[in-house]
């Protein structure tokens, strides 16, 4: 079995195990590369049939491409997508413009996904993180219990091993799945160009630019870059030096923000 | 090398303070896998807590860690050399984090064990040891660190060699290599250390490229059903292979029940005919003719498998709390979830400390191993570990958290 086949086979394991263990159960859809490969393992892991709702979290201040392409993609593969968006804070005025980032990716996302939780009941989430993303997320167990207040008990995390995942939650609890916490960027471009998966174009150059890490528009910076192609992304990242969050405005106000965003139930 | 290369995946453990954190980033640095805005935010945060350059911080990223300086949780990071890419994952050497340490080993192919030269084999050396050798771990490299705070001596590098290698034998244990580095000086890691002409063995790089990946040994179908789903009308029930192979056409059991089956169709998404599946893949079977399938069922090839309410099996205590006998427990096994107890200890001990050994005992401390026999509830299907360790190894939960691992005899 070459690398990405098996890759591909212990997600597929995992997402069907997720959804044996909880049936109230949504998938994360950010709209990126690496929750739309999660997507696409998700519709291979029910044969086209995804018996779960997929949700995009909303901050209002994604890029036009990202809505347009999540749109079509519904529409496509006849998903059960939800919208959660934070609109008291929206209303408010919350923006990247006020305050620190942690407090407007605190409101607009984390706080926008209690609300969805909330309102319907789920008991667990999918989530495309990847571990060679960030030093935290490297932390990460593919079945991680959080509690009612959504803290994330990194320093007593459940063990995990032979791939029975803890499944058994409190009341007020629910669980946060990643399946696809074992691929790395590099495997992510190689599965994408596998499987001839549709990506938003803003990964793709546009005079000499592109976008190595997509989220809000107004913290995202793109990257130098020459690449008009899957095949050209991926010798790109090959020899890249640079870590692929180096353009996320909120990993960089301080070292432990990531920790601090993710401990209060960041993605 | 292409992305269809293989990547190793290797766990390094040891005591604490070793330098298990320190080799990690060494190695990271020195093959140019380290990405400058990680370096420079390595340097910062060291330099904030008034401290020189800190290799341990490219994997404690936890601000506790950091602090503290030590390692809390497991962590994986990639990195590659011209021969493979490697998954190298980090586990902690405390005492009290040994579940961590677990869950790390459980997902590794190999394991560099470290242990410092001047204080020599140590509690989490010896609890460490004692697991991979549980685990069955068959590369196994050891590192003499910190080399530099004995002088460099050969002398005392070869003192030590002999008691790492009489310690290890007895736990089953043959290292490919034991090697003398400094991780913290680079020291015989990456290069060749000037500073140790005496010795002529290979770097740690070199050691790990002479790493191979676990052979897929051909072995008799066992394909546990994960879940059942109803797909346009029709049944499909899902499970990923185990051991072996399945053919579509094929004659197979299902267990316990050792019904014989008739493999009608196998199932992929937007693959119209799967004629074979492999080990390790994920599918979707339907089954000739009408059966009541269930979650917990295996598809087998044969009838050796053991189907029985009694096992006996080798087990690690994970979790602080420990056992009291009587205590109802969950065993998992592949998909098999079945209430079960201890019914007797015949023998266990704490591997930190080999000749304190109690028999017929009643309880169970965090940290300790165990030869133990287990009352199910119901009859579960299972392989010896060293035939078919998918099949041999099982987890025990209480009160929904996994407690205990182990394996069947």
């Amino acid at each position: 079995m070459d690398h990405l086949t098996r890759l591909e086979n212990k997600s597929i394991y995992i997402i069907r195990e997720a959804y044996y263990q909880f049936k109230d159960i949504a998938m994360l859809w950010s709209v990126g590369k690496d929750s739309t490969t999660l997507l696409w393992l998700c519709r291979k892991a029910f044969f086209g049939h995804i018996p779960f709702p997929i949700i995009h979290i909303d901050t209002s201040y994604k890029f036009p491409e990202m809505y347009q392409f999540r749109d079509e993609r519904a529409k496509e593969w006849n998903l059960n997508l939800l919208i959660g968006r934070n609109e008291e804070k929206l209303k408010e005025g919350m923006g990247p413009g006020q305050g620190s980032k942690l407090d407007c990716c605190n409101e607009l996302k984390t706080n926008a996904l209690k609300m969805v939780i909330k309102k319907y009941n789920l008991k667990a989430i999918l989530l495309g993180i990847r571990r060679d993303e960030h030093g935290i997320r490297a932390k990460e167990r593919y079945f991680s219990p959080r509690d009612s207040q959504f803290k994330w008990d990194y320093e007593n995390q459940p063990a995990e091993l032979w791939d029975q995942y803890q499944s058994m939650v409190e009341e007020e609890e629910h669980f946060r799945i990643h399946p696809i916490l074992h691929f790395t960027e590099f495997d992510i471009w190689n599965y994408v160009k596998r499987e001839g998966l549709p990506i938003v174009p803003l990964y793709f150059c546009k005079n000499g630019k592109r976008f190595r890490s997509i989220g809000c528009l107004p913290c995202c910076s793109p990257i130098d870059s020459n690449a008009q192609t899957i095949d050209e992304i991926v010798e790109e990242i090959r020899i890249s030096k640079t870590s692929e969050r180096s353009g996320r405005a909120q990993d960089k106000e301080n070292i432990y923000t990531m920790q601090k965003l993710r401990a209060l139930g960041y993605m | 090398m292409s992305e269809e290369t293989h990547t190793l995946p290797i766990i390094i453990v040891g005591h604490v303070d070793h330098g298990k954190s320190t080799l990690i980033g060494r190695l990271l640095y020195d093959t140019g896998c380290l990405p400058p805005d990680k370096f420079s935010e390595i340097q910062s945060s060291s330099e904030t807590l008034g401290r020189n350059l800190e290799f341990a911080f490219v994997m404690d990223c936890f601000e506790e860690e950091r602090s503290r300086g030590i390692t809390i949780d497991t962590t994986q990071t990639f990195f590659k050399t011209p021969k493979r890419r490697y998954v190298i994952i980090d586990a902690p050497g405390h005492k009290e984090f040994l579940k961590n340490m677990i869950t790390g080993s459980s997902q590794a192919e190999a394991a560099l064990l470290i242990i410092d030269a001047f204080e020599g084999i140590r509690d989490q050396t010896r609890r460490h040891a004692y697991i991979l050798g549980m685990l069955g771990f068959k590369q196994v490299c050891v590192l003499l660190n910190k080399i530099d705070l004995v002088g460099h001596s050969q002398d005392k590098f070869i003192q030590l060699k002999a008691e790492v290698i009489d310690f290890l034998n007895q736990l089953n244990i043959h290292p490919t290599f034991i090697l003398p580095i400094s991780a913290i000086h680079g020291d015989n890691v990456a290069k060749p250390s000037e500073k140790l002409p005496w010795f002529d063995g290979p770097t740690v790089l070199q050691a790990l490229d002479t790493f191979e990946e676990l052979k897929v040994e051909e072995k008799p179908l066992r394909l546990p059903i994960q879940d059942i789903y109803t797909i346009n009308g029709k049944k499909i029930f899902v499970g990923r292979i185990e051991a072996g192979h399945l053919r579509k056409g094929e004659n197979v059991y299902l267990l316990p029940e050792k019904k014989k089956v008739e493999v009608k169709n196998i199932k992929k998404f937007l693959e119209n005919d799967v004629p074979m599946a492999h080990f390790e893949e994920s599918v979707g079977v339907c089954l000739k003719g009408r059966h009541r399938m269930k979650r917990g069922q295996i598809l087998t090839a044969d009838l050796s498998s053991t189907i029985s309410d009694k096992i006996k099996a080798n087990i690690f205590w994970m979790d602080p709390k420990g056992y009291r006998a009587g205590e109802s427990l969950l065993f998992r096994c592949v998909t098999q979830e079945v209430p079960c107890r201890i019914e007797k200890i015949n023998r266990k001990f704490d591997p930190a400390s080999m000749e304190l050994t109690e028999e017929e005992a009643s309880s169970i401390k965090g940290a300790e191993v165990a030869d133990i026999l287990i009352q199910l509830d119901k009859k579960v299907v299972v392989d010896p570990f060293n035939e078919i360790p998918e099949m041999g190894r099982f987890v025990l939960e209480k009160d929904g958290r996994p407690v205990a691992g182990g394996i069947i005899l």
